[in-house]
């Protein structure tokens, strides 16, 4: 495999990681938990292919795969800000309903329990190996416009005073609850964003299509410390994995199942600190008072 | 009443609050969230333009109201209840066990494995103890290695079990994939010994249904986890940790100790869970066999608030749900029960705090 198409294929993969493992970024960096990912994504995908089967546009269906991310992530806001639940708990349980719910309408709008009919998508030009799908240049703009937005913005410092020290935050006059639903909405639209690539790529919806895709941007989080350009980088590495894998596939070195192990391998000797402890933000899980 | 001698906002202490209180505070909760889940029920059922008397009718026919249907549910809970007391032990000491989905796989692979080395005709009571090791030994493996890096580097127990799954969950299929299957399946051979007897066997009105021995074992496992947790001193320790870790050390109790033995146990409980399906349905180990009971076991735990015998009863709700999604799958969509599973641990985990909060309230009122 020459080196560009290997390039092509790894940011095609890495795009749905980028998405969700920015949004990730701003919504723990502000102290909540993002085991949610995983279901704003899946969410995401299916709105989009309801938006985009019923308009037939696919611009249409990404409006309605962020709306259909933003109504999950507004349900695990009220359910740890305003109520205070385990933060963990609401992610277990987002996860479930985000499956039950895209199972559920995908029987009811599509009749079918396994896969949406064909919808359309962007670009398809087979020169342009996908680089003319308009999503694809947003996904890699994405992290470093988080970056700006957390270290360069006024709304940036106060999630960042939010996750570490939301007495302080609060003290000087910060509502630290406000910054927190809206970085929480923010997660959600983006992780859906990243669903909506995935479905619109694919041009249907499947049965939970994101296949533990969410679970992977969480790694990137934690192996990239929460920064959200280290956790592009890393959403880079772990979407290299794919592309070389199928590249030793003929040699037989390495099976597949220890290739898919590498991102969760990282991620666990990343938060043993063998090399550099990833610390998360210091008030990351705790409701605030 | 207690709460004038307590500070505001107090958890509830090891053996400080009446049990009128304590019950209040555990079952209004659950209370709720079914009340919650029936009205999101009722509009997922009018969405399919279907009557919710007659479909809640037939959920319950096909349950409870058939020896078949019973039996299933008591198949399925027989799986939660192991998931779910593993998940509320950890959460007894703090600790968030997210990895019942691979403790019990390879518990399950575990129990499998033995079953297959030991001898054609070794009788079911050496059989069943030691497949139940290993599937102990296995799941327990698994669970230790996040408590030992909680205890050694402090890495979150939530997210190494998270990845864990991943990780072991692609061993475990590349083992069965790659080596041991039956050719054109994912499953290990059938085993030579430790197969349980089916309820079915003891009265012939279960005929079909997978309920099994192992739904006695769960109960049993329930009530050692409940002499433990009450009436052990280790359980005492355990749950003070979980109460207040610092004040525990300060008392003299290795923290770390307690989170060690803490999750490694949660590991072995929920990897015991693996003889339902491999030593009592299948008699084989098949890949994915685990898929969403270690997730739901979290909603068990949380469901029967954290107690042995709440564990049971919440098992038993969520065996309900999953078998009535397939008695009603002829005129609502089974899926219409993943969305209730999710809606009950929503609104579980928002009523527990919101619930504490009221009672406290109102009992500082009454007390002033």
């Amino acid at each position: 495999m020459n080196p560009i198409s290997f390039l092509t294929q790894m940011i095609r993969i890495a795009i749905p990681y980028l998405f969700a493992a920015s949004g990730g970024v701003v919504a723990e960096r502000s102290g909540i938990v993002s085991l949610t990912l995983e279901g704003f994504m899946l969410s995401g995908a299916f709105a989009a292919v309801l938006g985009t089967n019923y308009s037939g546009s696919p611009w249409v269906g990404v409006l309605s795969g962020m709306i259909g991310g933003l109504i999950f992530a507004m349900i695990h806001a009220v359910a740890t800000i305003r109520y205070r639940a385990d933060q963990v708990v609401v992610g277990v349980a987002i996860n479930l309903l985000a499956i039950g719910v895209t199972r559920f309408f995908l029987k009811l709008f599509f009749a079918s329990s396994s896969n949406s009919p064909r919808v359309a998508g962007f670009g398809g030009n087979p020169n342009a190996a996908g680089f003319d799908n308009p999503l694809l240049w947003i996904g890699i703009f994405v992290a470093p416009l988080m970056a700006f937005v957390i270290y360069k913005t006024p709304f940036g410092l106060r999630v960042r005073a939010a996750g570490e020290h939301p007495e302080a935050a609060e003290s000087v006059g910060v509502s630290v609850k406000r910054v927190r639903y809206v970085a929480v909405a923010i997660s959600g639209i983006l992780a859906a964003l990243g669903g909506v690539y995935l479905a619109l790529d694919q041009h249907q919806f499947t049965d939970q299509m994101t296949a533990g895709r969410g679970f992977i941007a969480i790694s990137a989080v934690i192996f990239g410390r929460w920064d959200p350009i280290r956790a592009a980088l890393a959403c880079l590495l772990f979407a290299a994995a794919e592309p070389l894998q199928i590249q030793l596939q003929g040699s037989h070195a390495i099976p597949s199942q220890f290739v898919e192990m590498i991102p969760y391998a990282l991620t666990i000797i990343a938060l043993a600190g063998v090399v550099g402890r990833a610390v998360p933000p210091a008030a990351l899980g705790k409701a605030e008072g | 009443m207690s709460t004038a001698t307590q500070p505001i906002g107090a958890k509830p202490t090891l053996a400080g609050t009446p049990w009128r209180e304590r019950a209040e505070e555990a079952l209004i909760p659950p209370v709720v969230a079914l009340l919650v889940a029936l009205i999101c029920g009722d509009l997922l059922i009018l969405s399919y333009g279907q009557s919710p008397a007659a479909v809640y009718r037939l959920l319950l026919e096909g349950t409870w109201g058939n020896a078949y249907g019973f039996g299933q549910v008591l198949y399925k809970a027989t799986t939660l209840a192991f998931t779910g007391l593993a998940v509320s032990f950890g959460l007894r000491a703090g600790l968030f066990n997210i990895g019942g989905e691979s403790q019990l796989a390879a518990g399950g692979f575990a129990a499998a494995l033995t079953g297959l080395v030991l001898p054609m005709g070794t009788p079911l009571i050496l059989a069943l103890p030691l497949c139940m090791i290993s599937a102990g030994i296995a799941g327990g493996a698994v669970g230790f290695v996040p408590a030992y890096l909680k205890t050694r580097f402090g890495a979150h127990e939530v997210i190494v079990t998270i990845m864990l799954n991943f990780i072991v969950l692609a061993l475990l299929n590349w083992i069965i994939a790659g080596h041991l299957h039956v050719p054109e399946t994912l499953h290990t051979p059938e085993i030579h010994a430790g197969v349980l007897p089916r309820l079915a066997d003891i009265d012939p009105r279960f005929h079909g249904s997978a309920a099994n021995l192992a739904l006695i074992v769960a109960v049993f496992v329930a009530v050692a986890v409940w002499f433990y947790l009450f009436r052990a001193r280790g359980g005492y320790e355990l749950r003070a940790v979980g109460l207040q870790p610092d004040a525990a050390e300060y008392g003299g109790i290795s923290v770390g100790r307690v989170w060690l033995r803490a999750l490694t146990f949660s590991g072995v409980i929920a990897g015991m869970g693996g003889i339902n399906y491999v030593l009592g349905y299948k008699h084989y180990y098949e890949d994915g066999f685990a898929s969403g009971a270690g997730f739901l076991g979290i909603a068990v735990a949380l469901v029967g608030r954290n107690h042995p015998f709440g564990v049971l009863v919440a098992a038993f709700f969520f065996a309900t749900l999953s078998q009535g999604g397939l008695a009603i799958h002829a005129f609502v969509p089974k899926q219409m029960m993943d969305v209730l599973q999710g809606v009950v641990i929503l609104a579980v985990a928002m009523a527990v705090p919101e619930v504490r909060r009221i009672l406290l309230s109102s009992r500082r009122m009454k007390d002033a």
